[in-house]
């Protein structure tokens, strides 16, 4: 979402830096093993970081000469315990996913229902000049094509531009940008949001009041999310503004551009991240080989607090524990697990056998967390709310969309857990999620609404 | 009552909830490929033929119920394989859930899947203006709906534990008597709006299934008597 809020004349954004899913790094998992075997972990720790290919802090340079002997021996072994403890505590970062992406579209559906001001089309973005309120089907299939061409070109520009400046280092240009993009998003639609929710429940409020609260509202989260703040209030601005995001895409999209948009970026995401030369991939390689961030600006609390927290040991455990979501950074994780693993193998050093195996595992397992990107999340909620609003079966449609987009994202985690490295989240879910509600609405509706009159239950 | 039993039960443990949502995919797939061959079948056939249109909607209902337990055992097939790759990971040998605690998430994901799908559209139209039965429909409209629901809600459950134990054993006489059940519930709703008809057996056969459960997962009636007075 940070990408997207890049540029502040468009409002949808190359959300696909942000649309890739980074596997929690895996160099801290060999610390699993007791502190018995601690060596042994700096060992797989430095092999695990050479097959990924990127080089890490010195630190890790330092481990790896000293177990270069070791590593041939125990290569198969510990790639086993590898796979099987990221596998092993993939339940718990799925459902650590679950939670926000839910989240998001709970806030998304109800503001649909409710609020009528998301539902009307009162013109579409620039982006997709071709309108669909053509008579013939064909000339509005080739409308929502044509739209969907432009709104992806859009996009790749966007992402390339941003590579680009990225490759050449322009950060201060990418931070004014940013800071800009987010600026306008947290005032301005907020303000538009807020003032048709009030209009609907026809609750009066004063100027002043409405002031001071998008003031406080849009101040706190500009801090929270460019600067440091505790986790969960920046966690609930990141989806408050994916929910945004989200309502307003379903507003400004004609129907069937929306779909075909859909399709297309799911396609796009797919080809952006895995292939070689894709805009999205050059960027994680790009901050991989430089060892940083992805956005330095944009560092969020969990590397902030994270630093802070390398002097004192023991509560860096507690401080990143639950920064383990972020839906913005990709690289941050990257940057963030090799210092952790740092401060961790200290740990394991000093107390040796005597710690207890448990806190280890807390202390890892918290750490190694799965990003989302915001682009996700808010693709994930326009096709809920866009079922929500234009499927006729109602919260059938909603339903059956909300599991299939779930069980996309099981899957996706469960790829990147056997895969470990950057996947594009959207594909599968948006693939299962479209099916399920073209199929949904068309043949499920019709049989249950059979069903529901004559009161038959299956 | 099914939320109940989610958040007592269910929420705690990420990888129940995995486990239940996956159910309710499943459930949502075979709804989705029974009313697949519904459509097909009426659109094959006269919309006019107001008997034809009955005979299909109950041969569609009855096909949706075998499919529904069909891909309740591709579930637990599914399941057989999740736990021993899951068996394979764990630091001691033995599997973070049994298979009894999967078959309960299971039961409980379809069911509550199917009560979603059958009460949901139902609550949200209850919300607006109108009044039920005003053309000779029956009154107790939503409030047998309801209970509907939750019988079903219920029987999912158990005849998941139930199937699930006949797999595992290999009873094949127990995985009839599911899809028996499961039969006899629906068909037993064509009698509707004849509640009578088809609440009350559906309620005994729910309290058949809830016992038979109960036993299978090692319950007793001793357990049960010191659960209640709250004995140790």
């Amino acid at each position: 979402m940070i990408t997207f809020m890049n540029n502040s004349d468009s409002e949808e954004e190359p959300c696909n830096e942000r649309t890739s899913l980074m596997s929690a790094e895996s160099p801290p998992v060999p610390s699993y093993q007791d502190g018995l075997q601690a060596s042994e972990a700096g060992g797989a720790q430095a092999h695990r970081k050479r097959r990924t290919g990127s080089s890490r802090s010195p630190n890790n340079i330092a481990d790896g000469d000293m177990s270069n002997s070791r590593v041939p021996v125990r290569e198969s072994a510990v790639e086993n315990e590898e796979e099987e403890l990221t596998l092993k505590y993939g339940a718990k970062h799925v459902i650590m996913l679950f939670v926000p992406v839910t989240l998001c579209m709970i806030v998304v559906v109800a503001t649909i229902k409710s609020v009528r001001f998301y539902t009307e089309k009162n013109g579409q973005l620039i982006y997709t000049p071709f309108s669909e309120d053509t008579p013939s089907v064909g000339q509005r299939l080739l409308n929502s094509v044509l739209n969907t061409i432009i709104m992806i070109s859009v996009i790749v520009v966007m992402t390339v531009f941003l590579v680009l400046l990225y490759k050449y280092r322009c950060y201060k240009f990418i931070h004014g940008w940013l800071i800009l993009s987010s600026l306008m998003l947290l005032f301005l639609f907020t303000y538009i949001y807020l003032g048709e929710v009030l209009k609907t429940y026809n609750v009066a409020m004063d100027y002043p009041t409405l002031f001071l609260v998008i003031w406080n509202f849009g101040a706190v989260g500009m801090i929270c999310i460019h600067w440091k703040g505790p986790l969960q209030l920046q966690q609930a601005y990141l989806i408050m503004i994916s929910a945004l995001m989200a309502l307003v895409f379903i507003k400004y999209l004609p129907e069937w551009s929306a779909w075909v948009i859909l399709g297309a970026i799911s396609i796009y995401d797919l080809m952006a991240v895995l292939c070689p030369k894709g805009p999205l991939r050059m960027l994680v390689e790009t901050a991989q080989e430089r060892n940083e961030p992805i956005f330095p600006a944009l560092i969020y609390s969990s590397a902030m607090m994270w630093t802070v927290g390398m002097a004192k040991p023991d509560t860096a455990a507690r401080g990143p524990t639950q920064q383990t979501w972020d839906a913005a950074e990709d690289g941050r994780e990257n940057y963030r697990s090799p210092l952790r693993a740092d401060s961790q193998r200290s740990e394991t050093r000093s107390p040796g056998p005597t710690r207890p195996i448990t806190s280890f595992e807390e202390l890892e397992e918290e750490e190694r967390g799965v990003k989302l990107g915001l682009g996700d999340f808010i693709f994930y909620s326009v096709l809920v709310g866009k079922a929500a609003a234009t499927a006729s079966g109602d919260w059938n449609t909603t339903l059956a969309c909300f599991v299939a987009i779930l069980i996309g994202l099981c899957l996706t985690l469960l790829l990147l857990a056997v895969f470990k490295k950057a996947l594009p989240a959207l594909p599968i879910s948006i693939t299962f999620g479209l099916v399920f509600y073209f199929s949904t609405d068309n043949l499920v509706r019709p049989f249950m609404d059979t069903l529901a009159s004559h009161q038959l239950y299956i | 009552p099914a939320l109940g039993l989610f958040l007592f039960t269910i929420a705690r443990d990420p990888l129940r909830i995995i486990i239940l949502i996956a159910g309710a995919f499943f459930w949502l797939v075979s709804l989705l490929l029974s009313s697949l061959i519904w459509f097909i079948a009426v659109k094959a056939s006269d919309p006019r033929d107001e008997p034809l249109q009955k005979g299909l909607l109950i041969f569609g209902v009855m096909f949706s119920v075998l499919l529904q337990e069909a891909f309740r055992f591709l579930y637990y097939k599914l399941l057989r394989k999740a736990i021993e790759g899951l068996v394979a990971l764990s630091e001691d040998g033995c599997s973070p859930i049994s298979i009894q605690q999967m078959a309960y998430v299971a039961g409980v994901g379809f069911g509550l899947m199917s009560g979603a799908f059958s009460m949901i559209n139902l609550l949200a139209d209850s919300l607006g203006p109108g009044t039920v039965g005003i053309h000779g429909d029956s009154q107790l409209y939503f409030l047998t709906s309801a209970f509907m629901t939750m019988v079903l809600i219920f029987l999912h459950t158990f005849w998941g534990i139930l199937f699930f134990h006949g797999c595992e054993h290999r009873r094949w006489w127990e995985i009839a008597a599911v899809v028996v059940m499961h039969l006899a519930v629906s068909g037993s709703t064509f009698c509707n709006p004849l509640y009578v008809g088809s609440l009350v057996p559906s309620y005994l056969l729910m309290a058949v299934a809830a016992t038979w459960a109960y036993l299978l997962s090692g319950g007793s009636a001793q357990n049960l008597r010191r659960f209640l007075l709250c004995k140790s």
